[in-house]
């Protein structure tokens, strides 16, 4: 199983495994990893999962969709590395992903 | 609406570090998310959640969407894996019902006459699907949409070529008849009102949505009453009081809810469309808390109007505000509220309550099936629903939550970017 670290706007890190075809944002939410509230459960309807992908990791998340882009819009501390974690889904290839949380989701 | 009379406080609320043992009643959304956030802001005390499905507290929206499409599975729906409960040490007590609060004593009694006692109790009860008045109600084959359980009776029924009915065409009714239709059934939905979405939208997006479901097989019976279901052991049709008759394989009432209020009643808390609950989702008992489904409090937004709404934001706000109180943490910031309808490849997304609206303002064309309809009280924009347009819906969600405004001229000219528009609001 691909192994994912979220990294807190304070520096504290947590480390989880999660099957392949979870979302980067399910695999938070189910190990309680704090920061990613994920109130919509995925739908793309409330930006609360929002992460900095670690620039060496970019080629393999892809890119934003529009849908995507156009919520990101109007997030907080937005950068280019920016994504939503539920748009991202899990693959072998993202074994060993380094996400970051936004201060505003401190 | 009415101001909620809260009545006397004969009780004094226990302070924030006498509290050692929280209660919650109802393991929805609310309830699930109420234990956790506990846990989140640092409570050390015991928790007990009680719920009344079998199951962890879980996801409902998607079970009208990709849930009952097949797209999920049950265990990606639920909120925490179940382990966690443990692993966080939650009394979680599945298939329980609490059949009484002792308000005096602070004790719950469950089902088969355990008491448990608390020094904080959360109600977050949730609401019942109304039932049809009909007869033939209760013939196989007719069903409510709810739970998890609702979903998964109706999936073996849910094949190509069956007939099914739909009676109230509200966003579950709608989004049902999406995946209805996606799986190739015939469907028909009767409403008894004369359009579609009557209760939540403008005529002129719920005209669009009719459209839409025409246009992907949806038969329409608006106005249409239905007078009983028809059928000896299992249902075979659906008759209306105009004497017309619909054959069906199976029926789904999507007709609303009743905010489940029976214990908060019985042990005499105030009760106006759900238990009514102040800013902090206070009761008129300081000691017991109500929110999601099943209480009412005012909005932030809209002058602290009183209204009880039914959505996952609602739910969730809910436990983080209770959360913050019963943890003496900073205050939650209240959010201008949201919902969601994911029908066919079209995303609604809404934000504001628009109820009391007197003018609609449309940015992008309904022919396009991307635009956003932004609805004004005066000069102050007050909701909006966007359809395909995720910009539209944020930015003006954002407009509500901080009192701002876009003039409705200037808002439709899509030459300039949601974005800019939003920035230059003020």
């Amino acid at each position: 199983m691909p192994k994912i670290t979220y990294i807190e706007h304070n520096g504290k890190e947590h480390v989880v495994e999660a099957p392949v075809g979870q979302t980067v944002m399910e695999a938070a939410v189910k190990h309680a990893v704090p920061g990613i509230d994920a109130d919509c459960g995925g739908a793309c309807a409330c930006a609360t999962c929002h992460v900095y992908v670690d620039p060496e990791w970019l080629p393999k998340t892809g890119e934003a969709s529009s849908m995507e882009q156009s919520m990101l819009d109007f997030a907080n501390d937005v950068e280019d590395n920016s994504r939503l974690s539920c748009q991202i889904k899990l693959t072998s290839e993202l074994d060993g992903l380094v996400v970051r949380l936004p201060k505003s989701q401190h | 609406m009415p101001t909620a009379d809260r009545g006397p406080k004969h009780e004094v609320a226990v302070t924030t570090n006498e509290i050692k043992r929280i209660i919650i009643i109802g393991a929805g959304q609310a309830g699930g998310e109420t234990a956790q956030r506990l846990r989140q802001a640092g409570f050390k005390g015991d928790i007990t959640l009680i719920g009344e499905e079998p199951v962890a507290p879980y996801q409902r929206p998607p079970l009208s969407k990709a849930y009952l499409l097949g797209k999920l599975t049950m265990e990606r729906l639920l909120l925490r894996p179940a382990s966690m409960y443990a692993e966080e040490n939650i009394a979680f007590l599945p298939s329980v019902k609490a059949v009484w609060i002792d308000r005096a004593g602070k004790k719950v009694r469950i089902e088969g006459g355990r008491e448990l006692p608390y020094d904080a109790l959360v109600l977050a009860t949730g609401a019942r699907p109304r039932r049809l008045p009909l007869v033939g109600a209760d013939l196989d084959g007719v069903h409510l949409f709810r739970t998890a359980a609702d979903a998964d009776a109706i999936r073996p029924d849910f094949v190509a070529g069956k007939k099914l009915i739909v009676i109230g065409a509200g966003y579950i009714g709608l989004e049902v008849a999406a995946v209805a239709r996606q799986l190739g059934l015939e469907v028909t939905v009767v409403e008894t009102a004369v359009r579609p979405l009557a209760r939540v939208t403008s005529p002129e997006v719920a005209g669009f949505f009719l459209d839409e479901h025409t246009r992907q097989g949806v038969r329409f019976v608006l106005g249409g009453q239905p007078a009983l279901i028809k059928g000896k052991d299992r249902v075979t049709g659906v008759g209306l009081a105009d004497g017309g008759e619909l054959p069906a394989d199976l029926v789904i009432a999507g007709i609303g809810v009743t905010p489940e209020t029976t214990l908060a009643q019985h042990c005499g808390l105030a009760i106006d469309n759900g238990v009514v609950a102040d800013a902090e989702c206070r009761t008129s008992d300081p000691n017991i808390f109500a929110i999601g489904d099943c209480a009412s409090r005012p909005m932030a937004h809209y002058e602290n109007r009183i209204a009880r709404l039914e959505s996952v934001h609602n739910a969730v706000e809910g436990a983080k505000i209770v959360a913050g109180v019963l943890t003496g943490q900073k205050p939650h910031t209240v959010e201008a509220p949201w919902f969601w309808s994911d029908q066919y490849d079209l995303k609604l997304q809404i934000a504001g309550l628009f109820q009391g609206y007197d003018h609609v303002a449309f940015r992008g064309v309904m022919a396009d099936r991307s635009f956003a309809a932004f609805y004004y009280k005066g000069d102050r924009l007050i909701a909006v629903d966007a359809v395909n347009r995720p910009g539209e819906y944020l930015g003006a969600k954002m407009l509500i939550q901080t009192g701002r405004s876009i003039p409705s001229n200037i808002i439709v000219d899509e030459s300039k970017p949601m974005k800019e528009l939003v920035a230059s609001a003020r």
